[in-house]
């Protein structure tokens, strides 16, 4: 197993899996409120960072081309979370 | 954070700073990251006002079967990733497989679609039910269009392979079919948990 997770995208795909398991295990615990949306959220981002940086090989793109597409998922999360935010009554 | 995978440049066996594949499909998933983030974000603001609606059309979705899918596009991107490194290495006859591993799962990905979409249509719900399944079926229904494309660009690359075609002087073709694949993974990341958990 250790010998498996020597290589980068081996690891990649078990972090993405293990988020993708504790997102689905707060909704489905019933858990509710702003702090748990909000997780799920930051989980989505930092799945979305992964997959564009290890997967789609980003790290190693021209910067642009970095910022366009990290300045993307940046700019949704952030949108999605405000807009969560104030449905919730927290801002 | 920025560590999980650290391809390095003697990994990709070339100069640092390279977009991989054709530039132009770049442009494209640009195009359609954009396109696909307006529609998220046009889900959450009508999220707003009509919030008990949501919740409550939410509790019909079966999150198992969003659980299934996302499993399914990430280990198919996972495989994806193995195919490219497999070229890279010069083991032509290691792609393929990988390559057929991941159009097995976008298949998969569809099937689970399918009886996600028959269970809802025999209980009466389509996408004039309310907003939210309005939203559910149209952006549902949007990314499978681009899984049964990307899929099928992933069997072009397959049969390919199997000709031996992909190795370390002949990638960009792979890469630039690998790129839309992740990019179809990407978006789901998103819709699962806007469409299955968030509330």
């Amino acid at each position: 197993m250790i010998v498996i997770l020597r290589q980068p995208h081996h690891r990649t795909l078990l972090v993405l899996v293990l988020a993708t398991a504790a997102a689905f295990w707060m909704r489905s615990d019933n858990l509710v409120g702003l702090g748990i949306g909000a997780s799920t959220l930051a989980i989505a981002y930092w799945k979305g960072r992964l997959v564009i940086l290890d997967f789609m090989e980003l790290r190693h793109a021209p910067l642009i081309w970095r910022a366009l597409i990290e300045g993307w998922l940046l700019l949704v999360c952030g949108l999605i979370f405000a807009f969560y935010a104030v449905g919730q009554g927290a801002l | 954070m920025s560590s999980i995978a650290s391809t390095t440049d003697t990994e990709l066996g070339r100069d640092a700073r390279r977009l991989p594949g054709d530039p132009d499909v770049w442009i494209f998933i640009f195009a359609e990251l954009l396109m696909f983030g307006a529609f998220f974000v046009a889900y959450i603001v009508n999220w707003m006002g009509h919030r008990e609606v949501y919740t409550a059309a939410q509790t019909t979705l079966d999150r198992s079967f969003g659980l299934i899918n996302t499993i399914f596009l990430i280990v198919s991107s996972w495989s994806v990733v193995s195919a490219l490194k497999a070229a890279r290495a010069n083991r032509p006859r290691h792609v393929a497989p990988f390559l057929g591993f991941a159009i097995a799962l976008g298949i998969s990905f569809m099937g689970v679609k399918y009886f996600e979409y028959s269970a809802k249509l025999d209980s009466g719900i389509d996408l004039t039910t309310d907003d939210f399944h309005m939203f559910y079926f149209c952006l549902t229904g949007i990314h499978l269009l681009h899984v049964i494309a990307g899929t099928v660009i992933l069997i072009v690359c397959w049969t390919n392979a199997r000709q031996g075609a992909y190795h370390r002087d002949n990638i960009r073709g792979l890469e630039t079919g690998a790129s839309y694949w992740h990019m179809v993974d990407l978006l789901w990341i998103f819709l699962f948990p806007l469409l299955y958990l968030l509330r």
